[in-house]
């Protein structure tokens, strides 16, 4: 392991340390770690099929992309459509936004071999340097699912009312440990006899003091709370660098 | 026992993060084309990886890790041998991700300069055997970790597209095991031959339903 790894911190290639010479030839672009907020800031964001991940990193680029630079990777289970939904959504330049397949298991190519994440991430970020904010979405999944500490630097786990309101007591690593926990379509939850109060009440016992943020995406205005701590995040990120 | 088995099973191991999880050899178009439905279909399917693809990159991950100052050539002998565009983009990408890993791994298996081999990374092949003679493997073993991951990818992506028993699956890989260890051997024995003249063994039909798979509105796996 390269004497400079941090544990923990996310993996980074383009801040060219050296560590000398392997192999017989000299070895120029070893893989170094980025320092926090010397990058951009990089957020995963998890969650259920069909729970609302792709709008809400719609309208999350629509909120921010005018004021921040930023760049996204997709993963599709099955194919690109997210990817080409957000480009057909126009909510990005094309070419800030990467599909990455993930073959049958999405939460493999987000925490267990994050290598095709990571891929995506390094060579969006040197394309579009310099870059404030990477998103990655990731491809639907159940409830075990969890980014990988050395992929993100911050995760937001998106459930949805209308999966039903017992989801937060079921708990899980996304649902317990995310760092916002966004419950999303509450414009359905009369309709499928769900009690926000419930979810409410259930996620903050298995969250602590950890954020949560009821939306309704169909709403004009349904990702400003979520942008809101988005700036906020951005800004303590930037604040750790200037600390060091 | 040999030396660095633990490194290789280590490199061995579908869980060493490599990407190479979102991919199945070809088994998925072979599937939608109607080709493999049942465990004899499989092992006829893995009969012809072996007697085609199999032993050429077994061939050349032998010779990468024999022969370091060869690797360029190596890499541009591979690629001609690989007709397909999409499954040479398919192998650059999971040989640039090999060298990602490797390099986070352990310093002594950042063989960082095959990057600079090609803009898209290196060929998977030769990036193996370069990290595997980095990690101190002989050429054999090498051979062996490659042939190792065809059949894993196979049989696994075997096993998630059609709900084969994968008891069957496995007892089919395990009766290959002596064909593996022969082919790694065979491999070796041609690890310091001239670049140019490794085995050529490609299955054309093979390189086609690539080609077509990547067009696929619906699939599971990238190749």
């Amino acid at each position: 392991m390269p004497p400079d790894h941090q544990p923990g911190q996310p993996h980074h290639a383009s801040d060219g340390h050296t560590h000398g010479h392997h192999d017989g030839l000299p070895d120029d672009t070893a893989w170094a770690f980025g320092a926090p907020g010397t990058r951009a800031l990089r957020v995963g964001i998890g969650g259920p099929v069909g729970s609302g991940k792709t709008a809400l990193v719609a309208a999350l680029c629509r909120l921010l992309a005018n004021e921040i630079s930023t760049v996204v990777v997709t993963n599709d289970i099955f194919t690109t459509e997210d990817a080409e939904a957000l480009r057909r959504m126009a909510v990005l330049a094309d070419d800030r936004i990467a599909p990455v397949e993930t073959g049958a298991c999405p939460h493999t190519a987000i925490r267990d071999d994050i290598s095709a994440n990571l891929d995506a991430v390094e060579q969006l970020e040197a394309l579009h340097a310099p870059v404030d904010l990477t998103i990655i979405e990731s491809g639907g999944d159940n409830l075990t699912a969890i980014f990988s500490r050395a992929l993100v630097d911050r995760q937001v786990f998106v459930i949805d009312v209308a999966g039903g309101d017992k989801v937060p007591r079921k708990g899980g690593p996304g649902v317990t440990t995310a760092d916002l926990l966004v419950i999303n379509k509450t414009d359905l939850a009369p309709l499928v006899h769900a009690d926000l109060g419930v979810m409410d009440r259930d996620a903050k016992v298995r969250r602590g003091t950890l954020p949560i943020c009821f939306t309704s995406l169909v709403e004009p205005d349904g990702a400003v709370a979520v942008a809101a701590w988005l700036r906020e995040q951005l800004a303590s990120w930037r604040a750790s660098a200037s600390e060091r | 026992m040999g030396a660095g088995l633990a490194t290789l099973l280590l490199l061995a191991d579908s869980r060493f993060p490599t990407g190479a999880h979102a991919h199945s050899a070809g088994i998925e178009a072979a599937h939608g084309r109607g080709d493999v439905r049942t465990l004899a279909d499989l092992a006829d399917f893995l009969d012809g990886r072996l007697a085609t693809v199999g032993p050429t990159e077994a061939a050349f991950v032998a010779a990468a890790c024999a022969q370091p100052d060869e690797r360029p050539e190596l890499d541009r002998e591979l690629e001609i041998r690989t007709p397909s565009p999409r499954l040479r983009g398919v192998s650059r990408s999971l040989g640039r991700q090999l060298l990602l890993a490797a390099g986070i791994v352990g310093p002594t298996l950042a063989i960082v300069d095959l990057r600079a081999l090609h803009p898209d990374g290196p060929m998977q092949p030769v990036a193996l055997g370069a990290v595997a003679a980095a990690a101190g493997l002989t050429p054999e073993q090498a051979a062996l970790c490659s042939l190792h991951h065809l059949v894993g990818a196979v049989t696994t992506g075997a096993v998630r597209l059609i709900g084969l028993d994968p008891f069957d699956v496995q007892a089919l890989a395990a009766g290959l095991a002596p064909t593996l260890d022969r082919l790694a051997a065979d491999a070796a024995a041609t690890a310091l031959d001239h670049p140019a003249d490794l085995p050529a063994g490609t299955s054309l039909l093979n390189d086609i339903l690539a080609e077509h798979h990547a067009t696929w509105e619906v699939r599971l796996f990238a190749s």
